[in-house]
């Protein structure tokens, strides 16, 4: 059956060439001010004039990069130290906790942030950040917890002390499940980073305000389309990412 | 083996509690360290921290020092979950109820404009109790219906303080008693947003979920595309949806009428039944994959056509997996549906944002709060409907 | 030498294992068979400390196995186990490595023992060393599971259900490769299985074990002969007796000079397959040859009679 086959391919060629277009327009995006003109009344700028559209959105990839890190290195470390004889008394708790933290919608722990943070950087950091963990917690504590009892057997039968069980047998066996985990985080934080912008965080959520502020269709959409693009290549990427590596070890 | 290594454990050391030990820790922080409520002359500006006995009477102020150091030390030993429960509850009741008492004791009477807010020590006593309390009841593992009466003792309590006006010293019950009339008419607006996105995307997204399940090279491609529009950022999709939904209201005769627009509650609507769909019918196809083969065999077997197989068979056995997919939209949507006021669709999102422009914080908390209270409300509701249904039911259960 | 000196095991108030004492000499294969939950799991994996005795020393060489830190004594024991355990992130060849690296063997030491060992198996090192276990067969994951076990050059290979998982026609294949592979070895072997086919076959002597306690230890020779229990009777089976009796020795025990008709059988064969071939084929004797071709000399349908029959 070809079929599937092309059409893997087709999505490779769009996502290729989303990719392209993105980058011209991020860093030429005069080239498209005909097309967005229309939108705009006269005597209004069709191409976002209160800051460069390339370096927003670095500043906006850098906080989903700096949270989604913190995020991933405490989410992982907690789910170690839960599933480690020492912690065990505190997986059940953990994993209601991860359940009710799920509920809360990131828009409420961005608001919540602000009081205690003030404005600007630093709630939008903290909001993805404690955002972010929670995906990452949930599948690593479902890596670290579903792994096959005969391996794990095996491992200690092969005389590996438990670090070394850790980082050559569970962590690695775990991984695309922690990585579908980042994944699902990246995606989020993506979003809630946009909306950062109305606590003034320099994301490209800003470009969307400013246009709906100002009532102007050509800054919301081109905010739209460049954060919309983003996500789902990051997205794509990230799934490409875990199948590569779980489809090698098939596990 | 497990068994015999935790026997040998207890026998040898004192019962402590290793969560009880952050309990407790987190209860002398909050008690004797951090500050009990903020007091601010006015809406705006910035606050005066009041420790535990200089916001409450001496005898209330002792008297939860005294409870909390209890509640405290229970927690710290290994002792019975029901006790626990009732200890956490005990310092939970008494924090809400003290909360009220204090903003009133504080307010002076000739200052209407004085706010007077839960500081860092409530929160982090109510945290540390809150915490307490979802360890024993992890650890009493209830049922659903049981689950079902605590949540309602906690919406009854709540429901309580505020009706008899307990609470109406806090900023934020001040903030609500300035536009109580756009709060409800707020509140309805996000629940029809989210209920409403709900229903809809339920209508299209069943059948789209049967289809999908019965017609294999769908499948695959429906779920890329929704994925992907699940992908997309909300803003960005409500943003892309202004220009469309705009031209079809100017250019579709009749679409104004049926409240078509640009801006305003129509993308809004349009974006969460978007979002909607993945669950919707990810939940169906997998919910429908998940009907035993035998089940469907032996209802061809007596004769079913396959109308009466999937409504008699397959939608029944595959109904606590759809209801799964609800509980995800409702409790996804509750909480974009906040983020709907940023281009005029109302909802509790309008506090919000309208708090952080002001940078009024009780104005934050007046639209934050009630949004999370729903999310939650419906995530343990739904939760517990689902074990209910699922119990007896398909052996593959719920998700 | 692996000696078990009052060894019990207690999980709260029940008792796995129960004042077992016994000793196996080294270069040897024991096999502990019993029912299911006979504590026979529990016990070998109080060998490699997998599992600590509640009460009672293993000693191996006359050493107290307690005497090192356990991850020390397991990288010195092989372990095999049901279902094999295979590393899914692994290749092949980095499964068999494993304890090696654990070990610290230089890269050319290993790279040579896995290839030894992958030959050894008859799996083509290079088809196979750089698969991962998926790729494989349950068969051949087995063999690289046993490989894996085999890998440090164990003096002590404990194996617990290794061939469960196999289907009969493959686990026949595979109890024969462990022969071969002990002799090669010299391997001192401790195997449990619920299979009493399987322990003749494979057993120096045989433990069997009920509620936690070893009811007989002895050679199967001797424990046909002489069941200490009920229990061991019913375990050896009244109508396999005779059979069995014939399965522990070889067809080339039982040659006698002279010749027979027709086409000849080998002489490793065991006695019982050589009589299932007098039966099959209609003969009263047939020749056997050695592993050259060469025929021996004859075996007759009578002296199996007489072998099979209740020794006094």
């Amino acid at each position: 059956m070809p079929s599937p086959f092309r059409f893997l391919r087709l999505a490779t060629i769009l996502r290729l060439t989303a990719l392209m277009l993105l980058l011209v327009f991020l860093l030429l995006p005069g080239w498209f001010e005909p097309l967005l003109k229309p939108l705009v009344q006269e005597n209004a700028p069709a191409i976002y004039n209160r800051g460069s559209l390339f370096w927003l959105t670095v500043l906006h990839l850098r906080t989903v990069f700096v949270a989604t890190l913190a995020a991933t290195f405490v989410a992982v470390s907690l789910a170690i130290l839960v599933t480690r004889e020492a912690g065990a008394e505190f997986l059940p708790l953990s994993r209601s906790l991860v359940n009710i933290g799920q509920t809360f919608p990131p828009v409420a722990v961005l608001a919540l942030a602000v009081p205690i943070y003030g404005f600007g950087e630093n709630p939008t950091l903290i909001a993805l950040f404690l955002y972010g963990l929670l995906p990452i917690f949930e599948n690593a504590l479902t890596g670290l917890t579903s792994l096959p009892p005969a391996v794990m057997e095996a491992a200690r039968g092969t005389g590996m002390t438990e670090r070394q069980r850790l980082l050559r047998i569970e962590l690695p066996l775990a991984l695309p499940v922690i990585l579908t985990g980042i994944r699902l985080s990246v995606v989020i934080s993506l979003s809630t980073a946009t909306i950062g912008s109305t606590v003034a965080a320099k994301t490209l959520g800003e470009v969307i305000i400013a246009g709906l502020q100002s009532n102007n269709l050509a800054f919301v959409l081109q905010g739209g389309f460049i954060v919309a693009v983003l996500a789902v290549l990051i997205h794509d990427a990230l799934q490409a990412l875990e199948r590569s590596l779980a489809g090698r070890a098939h596990v | 083996m497990t068994v015999g290594s935790i026997r040998e454990k207890e026998g040898g050391s004192l019962p402590v509690d290793k969560l009880g030990v952050i309990v407790a820790a987190l209860a002398v922080y909050g008690a004797f360290l951090a500050t009990f409520v903020t007091y601010r002359a006015n809406r705006i500006v910035q606050g005066e921290a009041r420790t535990i006995l200089e916001s409450l009477p001496p005898s209330l102020g002792y008297g939860l020092v005294a409870l909390v150091s209890a509640g405290a030390a229970i927690a710290l030993f290994k002792t019975s979950a029901a006790f626990r429960m009732l200890a956490a509850s005990a310092v939970l009741v008494a924090l809400s109820l003290l909360i009220g008492i204090a903003a009133d004791h504080l307010m002076p009477a000739d200052n209407a404009y004085a706010r007077i807010s839960p500081a860092s020590g409530f929160w982090i006593l109510f945290f540390a109790f809150a915490l307490l309390a979802a360890d024993a009841l992890t650890r009493m593992s209830p049922g659903p219906g049981i689950r079902l009466l605590f949540l309602a003792g906690v919406l009854a309590v709540m429901s309580g303080l505020l009706a008899t006006g307990r609470w109406d010293g806090l900023s934020i019950l001040k903030e609500y008693a300035s536009r109580a009339d756009t709060f409800w008419a707020e509140a309805g607006r996000h629940l029809t947003l989210a209920l409403g996105s709900l229903a809809a995307a339920a209508l299209v997204g069943l059948p789209l979920g049967i289809l999908c399940h019965r017609v294999d090279g769908l499948r695959d491609a429906v779920l890329n595309v929704l994925n992907a529009i699940q992908t997309i950022p909300s803003i960005a999709l409500f943003g892309i949806l202004i220009g469309p939904l705009g031209w079809i209201a100017a250019n579709v005769p009749g679409a104004m009428a049926i409240g078509v627009r640009g801006i305003g509650v129509a993308p809004a609507f349009v974006a969460l039944f978007l979002y909607s769909l993945l669950p919707m019918v990810a939940n169906t196809v997998v919910g429908l994959a998940g009907v035993p083969q035998a089940a469907n065999d032996a209802a061809r077997g007596i004769g079913m056509t396959d109308r009466q197989r999937l409504f008699a068979v397959e939608f029944p056995l595959a109904f606590p997996v759809i209801l799964a997919g609800i509980r995800i939209v409702l409790v996804q949507n509750i909480g974009l549906a906040t983020i709907a006021a940023l281009i005029g669709g109302g909802g509790f999102g309008v506090f919000v944002f309208q708090g952080i422009g002001q940078t009024a914080m009780d104005l934050v908390l007046l639209g934050a709060a009630p949004t999370v209270i729903l999310a939650f409300v419906v995530a343990i509701t739904l939760n517990a409907v689902i074990e209910i249904t699922a119990t007896g039911r398909s052996p593959g259960g719920s998700p | 030498m692996i000696e078990f000196e009052h060894i019990t095991k207690r999980y709260g108030d029940t008792a796995v294992v129960r004042d077992v004492s016994m000793a196996v000499a080294p270069h040897t294969v024991t096999v502990v068979v019993g029912t299911s939950g006979s504590g026979k799991t529990t016990l070998i994996r109080m060998v490699n400390r997998l599992v600590e005795p509640t009460s009672g020393i293993i000693r191996i060489d006359g050493e107290d196995n307690r005497s090192v830190p356990e991850f020390e004594l397991r990288r010195r024991i092989g372990y095999a186990i049901q279902g094999h355990g295979l590393f899914p992130h692994r290749t092949v060849a980095e499964n068999i490595a494993t304890v090696p690296t654990l070990l610290g063997w230089d890269r050319s030491r290993i790279r040579a023992k896995v290839e030894e060992l992958l030959t050894l198996f008859q799996l083509d090192p290079d088809f196979f060393g750089a698969r991962y276990p998926h790729e494989l067969s349950g068969g051949q994951q087995q063999r690289v599971g046993v490989a894996r076990a085999l890998a440090a050059e164990p003096n002590l290979l404990l194996m617990d259900e290794p061939f469960g998982a196999l289907d009969p026609i493959i686990r026949a294949k595979a109890q024969e490769d462990l022969i071969a592979i002990q002799k090669h070895f010299g391997t001192t072997i401790i195997l449990v299985t619920h299979d009493m086919e399987e322990a003749f076959r494979l057993a120096n002597k045989i433990a069997v074990m009920d509620k936690g306690e070893v009811v007989q230890y002895a050679t199967p020779e001797e424990m046909l002969v002489r069941p200490a229990t009920p229990f061991v009777e019913e375990l050896i089976g009244a109508s396999e007796r005779p059979f069995r009796l014939l399965a522990i020795e070889r067809a080339g025990a039982a040659v006698e000079p002279g010749a027979a008709e027709g086409p000849p059988i080998a002489e490793d064969l065991s006695q019982r397959e050589a009589l299932s071939e007098l039966l099959w084929s209609g003969r009263e004797a047939l020749p056997v040859a050695a592993s050259d071709g060469s025929i021996v000399g004859r075996l007759s349908l009578d002296s199996l009679i007489r072998r099979a029959a209740r020794p006094r």
